[in-house]
């Protein structure tokens, strides 16, 4: 761990999902705070259907871009098995908040590869030796509900919000104004979506306890 | 979000390393600037598009957008150019010479190397080209210094009368920190110096040029040992240095916080006497470079014993768990023992590479290639079509760099012989990447009366990149309209016969098939261009989607080969034919909120089990 205790903040995802956006969203939260920033993009290939990460890192000073590799605190997955896939990156004793959607590429279709069969159960009982705590919830029903897709990245917001050295207020007012000053109409929804969110991952930790691996 | 051009002058905003250069640019009150799009570079020109007053446009290629730049800084404004590396492959004509030359009013070229290849054919260091082409390297660390060094290579571009190249790497371009950003400068005008010596490149003039370019060298050098772009991060640990630059001496720092650091932010000349009084206050020196042992190099031809390479690896970026393990190592401490954390991506999971588009029109094409794979050898192309060369389809034989398809098709054409000798060639290109450097092939290979079928593939835009504009898009960079080329006119004007000119609807995939069978059977060059426009831009007009009746589907997977992302497996079950044979079967359904309802599956479906999931809404495919 870096002595100037900085908190590294991975976010996983497919490319045309929303993950830079919900980074940027975090980033600015802290700024907000104080912080100092380092936040990564991945443009060019990746951007087509293909794997995509944001390196989000803040604290009193920041040095390297990237999180150096076993030292993020939050792995933030916005699809499941995307979410195990980065799971060698969590430090032990960390996170991880994912999305149970699943979104199965080309090449699982044309039967090259196989999708796992539970990737949060997995990732579960991959990170249970180093303590992770896997925390799910079903961002897509929450969007669904609330009758647009777009709120997904909200809803992982929401998520996220108390499992951050930063305040999950000051981060839902954020997210909120972003949108009213965007689209004005959808501010309501995103609140909506921002509590269910928060709300989903709240009642997860208290049904399931960290400690049990599934 | 990305572009905040209209963040005043003393405050900070969450910047880009790529936002970062564009504001810089700006303030140093530029007037000209060119480009050529490529991962990681490409957002430069678009952000700076986008302040007031500064002439910014795409080049067709970089060569053309550097020398564009170069005119600009003699006529006597600041100017500037940005590429990726692969680019200043095509610019260094330009680059070599107008370096000879020097400049008047001050040029910048920023270069960005994709350092660990995210998109990239190749990984290159483009440090080299400040020794070749004796020109001084700067070398930001992130977007904060990405700023303070485009504005301090102005500066030193007037004061050396010397182009400057900044360097850049993938991760100071792409990722964002907060920068304190300035007010615009208003620097006079120069005005063009008519001096015939100076810019004519004769023999004569250009030899005179030599011991003025010496001069130069030893003026810069000079420069380097003094200059405030270079410091020390101080440490207690005088038992190893560091001499670094770019993001890897801000991973150095991280890794090893106690280790004193040279971080030098001009990387060419070399700082030497700093280098000397560095080296001489530590037990142990070891060069922390992305990639290439260039510094390491030049230290050791200088007589100083350092570590690099040997210690450090080769390819890739050195970030905080590369250096720590190196340094664990150079130590002899424990931390050498241990394991190293569970890194890169698991294992376990299934890859999940780059796809095209559902309804992308490259889809179709990929797809006859992939039928007519034994008849053909395919040479492909820089872009997003060079996804063809994967699964499903795997079409495409070679693609090195923008415009060889042509000319390597060309080569294979002619020196193919044994099994190959029958087969047809197919040139796959696209069309930013065809104006790029792609027509200078195509008129070779018709004054050369070589057999190629050219496949032209227009969607409009230079896809990979995002979506830019370019001469055959009818649109500039600030959207407003252009000329635009007509590819069947031009192609015709280089001499292919009009009855080997053909503009095709993708979509319509029987034709396509029986045109590219045809046209690759005939002895003769042939450019089929396809002309629908690419999915994610404005001029795709999508269609009502498609769905797939389950009881009509027979299993046949003729679809899946498409490789529509659109059209998913529905389940597999294995059967048996007549002969006993075991047959699988895959069923398949269109997920329709991805559907563009482009029609290119129905054709591939027998028992026509594809059909609108709204009749009503599509009436283009009523059947009797």
């Amino acid at each position: 761990m870096s002595v100037d205790r900085v908190t590294n903040v991975l976010l996983c995802g497919i490319g045309g999902q929303g993950v830079l956006t919900a980074a940027e969203l975090l980033a600015r939260a802290a700024i907000a705070a104080g912080h100092d920033v380092k936040k990564t993009e991945v443009a060019g290939m990746a951007q087509r259907g293909g794997v995509v990460t944001s390196h989000l890192r803040f604290g009193p000073r920041v040095l390297a871009p990237a999180i150096p590799d076993g030292e993020t605190d939050l792995l933030i997955g916005f699809e499941a098995a995307e979410a195990l896939r980065w799971i060698g990156q969590v430090r032990a004793g960390g996170r991880i908040v994912a999305n149970a959607l699943r979104v199965k590429p080309p090449v699982v279709h044309q039967g090259l590869f196989a999708y796992p069969d539970d990737p949060i159960g997995a990732a579960r009982a991959k990170g249970a030796d180093r303590g992770i705590d896997v925390r799910s919830l079903d961002a897509r029903a929450i969007a669904d509900d609330l009758g647009n897709m777009k709120l997904i990245n909200t809803a992982m917001l929401g998520a996220v919000a108390d499992l951050l050295p930063l305040s999950p207020d000051a981060l839902r007012a954020l997210v909120v104004d972003v949108f009213r000053a965007r689209k004005p109409a959808l501010a309501d929804l995103n609140a909506q979506a921002f509590d269910a969110g928060r709300a989903a991952v709240a009642a997860e930790a208290e049904s399931a306890p960290a400690a049990a691996a599934s | 979000m990305n572009a905040l051009t209209d963040v005043s002058a003393g405050s900070r905003a969450l910047l880009s390393g790529n936002d970062a250069v564009a504001r810089a640019v700006w303030e140093a009150g530029a007037r000209v600037a060119s480009a050529y799009p490529g991962t990681p570079s490409t957002e430069i020109l678009e952000t700076l598009a986008r302040y007031p007053d500064v002439n910014a446009q795409w080049g067709v290629n970089e060569k053309v957008a550097l020398e564009v730049a170069i005119g600009a800084a003699l006529a006597g404004s600041r100017a500037f150019c940005a590429m990726k590396h692969v680019g200043m492959n095509v610019a260094a004509d330009a680059l070599m010479s107008q370096a000879l030359a020097g400049i008047n009013a001050g040029l910048v070229i920023a270069v960005a190397d994709d350092v660990g290849l995210s998109s990239s054919q190749n990984e290159q260091d483009s440090r080299y080209w400040g020794r070749f082409a004796h020109l001084p390297i700067l070398e930001p660390a992130d977007a904060q210094e990405a700023h303070a060094f485009t504005l301090a290579a102005y500066a030193l571009s007037e004061q050396a009368a010397c182009p400057v190249i900044l360097r850049l790497t993938t991760r100071v371009c792409h990722v964002k920190t907060v920068v304190a950003v300035g007010e615009r400068q208003t620097p006079a005008h120069k005005g063009f110096i008519r001096d015939a010596r100076r810019w004519v490149m004769l023999p004569a003039n250009a030899k005179a040029m030599l011991p003025k370019q010496d001069a130069r060298d030893a003026a810069l050098s000079r420069e380097s040992d003094t200059t405030d772009l270079t410091t020390i991060l101080d440490g207690p640990d005088r038992s190893l240095g560091l001499i670094a630059s770019g993001p890897a001496a801000l991973s150095a720092r991280e890794a090893l916080p106690d280790a004193p650091i040279l971080k030098m932010g001009q990387t060419w000349p070399l700082p030497l006497e700093r280098i000397r009084a560095f080296a001489a206050g530590v037990d142990r020196v070891l060069v922390v470079e992305e990639t290439e042992p260039l510094v390491e190099t030049e230290l050791k031809a200088a007589g100083l014993d350092v570590l690099g390479k040997d210690t450090l690896p080769r390819h890739g970026e050195l970030s905080v768990g590369v250096l720590r393990a190196a340094a664990a190592r150079l130590r002899g401490t424990a931390d050498a023992a241990a394991p190293a954390p569970a890194a890169g991506p698991d294992p376990d999971v299934f890859p999940r590479p780059p796809t095209m588009c559902p309804g992308c029109p490259h889809l179709s094409p990929f797809y006859c290639l992939s039928k007519l794979r034994r008849a053909v050898l395919i040479a492909g192309d820089i872009g997003c079509y060079t996804l063809g060369a994967g699964h499903p389809w795997q079409a495409m034989d070679t693609c090195t760099c923008m415009g060889a398809s042509v000319t390597m098709a060309h080569g294979l054409a002619i020196g193919k012989d044994g099994d190959d000798a029958a087969k047809g060639v197919v040139a796959v290109i696209g069309d930013s990447t065809f104006l790029h450097m792609g027509m200078q092939g195509l008129l070779n290979l018709v004054y050369n009366r070589a057999n190629v079928t050219v496949m032209l593939l227009d969607n409009r835009t230079v896809g990979m990149t995002g979506g830019q504009e370019h001469p055959g898009t009818g649109f500039g960079i600030h959207g407003e309209e252009a000329p635009r080329v007509d590819f069947v006119a031009l192609v015709k004007a280089m001499g292919v016969k009009p009855e080997r000119v053909h503009s095709v609807n993708p979509y319509a995939l029987p034709d396509l098939f029986k045109l590219i069978r045809t046209e690759t059977q005939v002895p003769e060059v042939s450019v089929i261009i396809t002309n629908q426009p690419c999915v994610l831009t404005d001029r795709h007009v999508p269609h009502p989607a498609l769905t797939v009746v389950e009881e009509d589907c027979t299993g046949c997977g003729g679809c899946i080969a498409i490789g529509c992302p659109a059209i998913q497996v529905a389940r597999r079950e294995t059967t048996t034919t007549k002969s006993g044979k075991p047959k699988e079967l895959t069923f398949a359904r269109i997920d329709s909120a991805f559907c563009t309802g482009c029609n290119a599956c129905v054709e591939t479906c027998a028992p026509n089990a594809i059909v609108p999931l709204d009749p009503a809404a599509h009436p283009r495919l009523e059947r009797v």
